[in-house]
């Protein structure tokens, strides 16, 4: 398989389930609202207005998690429920092709959650973002999600097909994005000026999360095509 | 029944050969000599006091639940390189994952009952012991996959698969932690662990424990690997089975 098919397999996937999404608004309509609303319930955990301040960068990230099972199980499910998947394997179609489209529809998704994310962060918590942050926020964003989306395609593809799987992704995926969750807690901390850290702080942390990225992103697409294969 | 073609004929004679019991044996004697020593023999700690035999187990657990990881990252990769389908790896990658998550929690659970009576906290946010939980639950998600179903080929392949990827993640997670805690603790609570002077029948006694451990490994990964085999070899007789059966169904429907 050459790179320019993988590639026009991997666009072809991403308008595939972007379409879908854009048409069923199952993102729109029910993912970005129920992130909204774990923010709030954080808020009447935590209920104090300094603490929530104080922690805004991890309950992003927190709420960003919880919402990423969420949809790396309704990616797959689009495939599985009919057997697409497997047609895909029959027909030849690249396995890294699918798997780079299925990341670059999952990147689409958690970004525009993490944007929201991030607004009602400053409306709830009181974050207080200036522009001078905004290059460390973007970049941090741009990296986690990155590595995100890959490992949660690779752990996806994985479970897609096995009974179980809803119970068993957050199990595999939890441990395995624990690094995205620090790293980018701590870059958005940074970014958010919290407790006196200086916006150039975030700079290792998205280090971190770039390496993390390159990482999950090379193991992916090598390894993707053993794991649907049934 | 003849099941001879499809595995070895002394697969069906039991879990135990003459290897494996040889090896049970010999832990069985070094365990015993390290449960006496470690209990009575060997002197209690000037600090710690008793709390110090505790070692004695944590530190062997804690050393096989690593070594079976390692094995089993191992053998995963043999799976993976491999043209032919390795399912003897397969097996023991499987088996020696559940020995390491079974001594990963006697590890965890020592650990934290030692540290209680000598910290007087059960738990510190330190990077080895972060680290050691995350290996943990990643290895139970490991055994929980292996469990689910699919031919015994699917389940090598995607099983080797996870495990490489745990090799890939546990660095990265042992390095995030130790940046996220290098922010937060100047020193580390378990660099006191290091200055232990130790007096040369507690080093003995620690050196068996080791020994005797490692033996039990290689004996419960032995019978773990061979059980593992042989429910391999009833799922295909039962697959064959069923098909001799329906055939004869198909047979006596067209007479």
């Amino acid at each position: 398989m050459t790179r320019s098919s993988t590639w026009k397999v991997a666009r072809a996937v991403a308008a595939k389930d972007l379409r879908i999404e854009l048409r069923s608004r199952v993102v729109t309509n029910q993912v970005v609202p129920f992130a909204g609303l774990v923010m709030v319930m954080f808020a009447f955990a935590l209920d104090n207005d300094t603490v929530l301040e104080r922690v805004s960068g991890g309950l992003i990230w927190l709420a960003t998690l919880f919402s990423l099972f969420i949809l790396v199980q309704r990616s797959f499910a689009i495939d599985t429920a009919d057997g697409a998947l497997d047609s895909l394997r029959v027909a030849g179609v690249s396995p890294s092709g699918i798997f780079l489209g299925k990341a670059l529809t999952l990147m689409i998704e958690l970004l525009l959650l993490e944007l929201t994310l991030t607004a009602a962060a400053i409306v709830l918590y009181r974050v207080d973002l200036r522009p001078s942050s905004l290059v460390v926020l973007v970049t941090c964003m741009v990296w986690a999600t990155l590595g995100l989306a890959f490992v949660g395609t690779l752990y996806g593809g994985l479970a897609a097909g096995m009974s179980g799987r809803e119970t068993l992704l957050p199990l595999l995926l939890l441990p395995v994005v624990a690094p995205v969750l620090i790293g980018a807690t701590k870059a958005t901390e940074a970014a958010f000026r919290i407790n006196g850290v200086a916006i150039s702080d975030g700079w290792p942390w998205i280090g971190l999360l770039a390496v993390f990225a390159v990482v999950f992103g090379i193991g992916g697409y090598s390894a993707f095509g053993a794991l649907i294969d049934e | 029944m003849n099941i001879d073609n499809t595995a070895t004929p002394d697969a069906v004679a039991g879990v135990g050969t003459k290897t494996s019991r040889g090896v049970g044996l010999l832990g069985l004697g070094v365990m015993t000599w390290v449960v006496v020593s470690g209990l009575f023999l060997t002197p209690a700690d000037k600090n710690q006091g008793d709390a110090v035999r505790i070692m004695y187990v944590h530190v062997p657990t804690a050393w096989i639940a690593y070594l079976a990881f390692a094995v089993t990252g191992a053998t995963s990769l043999v799976v993976l390189i491999s043209k032919r389908p390795a399912l003897g790896f397969d097996r023991v990658a499987g088996a020696s994952a559940e020995v390491g998550v079974m001594f990963m929690a006697l590890t965890l659970i020592s650990g934290s009952l030692w540290g209680r009576l000598t910290w007087g906290e059960y738990w510190a946010w330190d990077p080895r012991l972060t680290t050691t939980a995350f290996m943990f639950v990643t290895y139970i998600g490991y055994l929980a996959v292996r469990n689910l179903g699919g031919s015994q080929q699917q389940r090598a392949k995607r099983s080797a698969v996870l495990a490489a990827l745990a090799v890939l993640e546990i660095p990265l997670v042992h390095f995030s932690v130790v940046l996220w805690r290098s922010l937060h603790q100047s020193a580390s609570v378990l660099s006191a662990d290091g200055d232990i002077r130790m007096d040369g029948m507690m080093l003995f006694t620690l050196f068996a424990g080791v020994v005797g451990f490692t033996l039990t490994y290689v004996w419960l990964v032995m019978h773990r690997s061979r059980l593992m085999l042989m429910r391999g070899v009833i799922e295909d007789i039962g697959l064959e089975a069923a098909i001799r059966e329906r055939q004869r169904d198909l047979s006596g429907a067209t007479q």
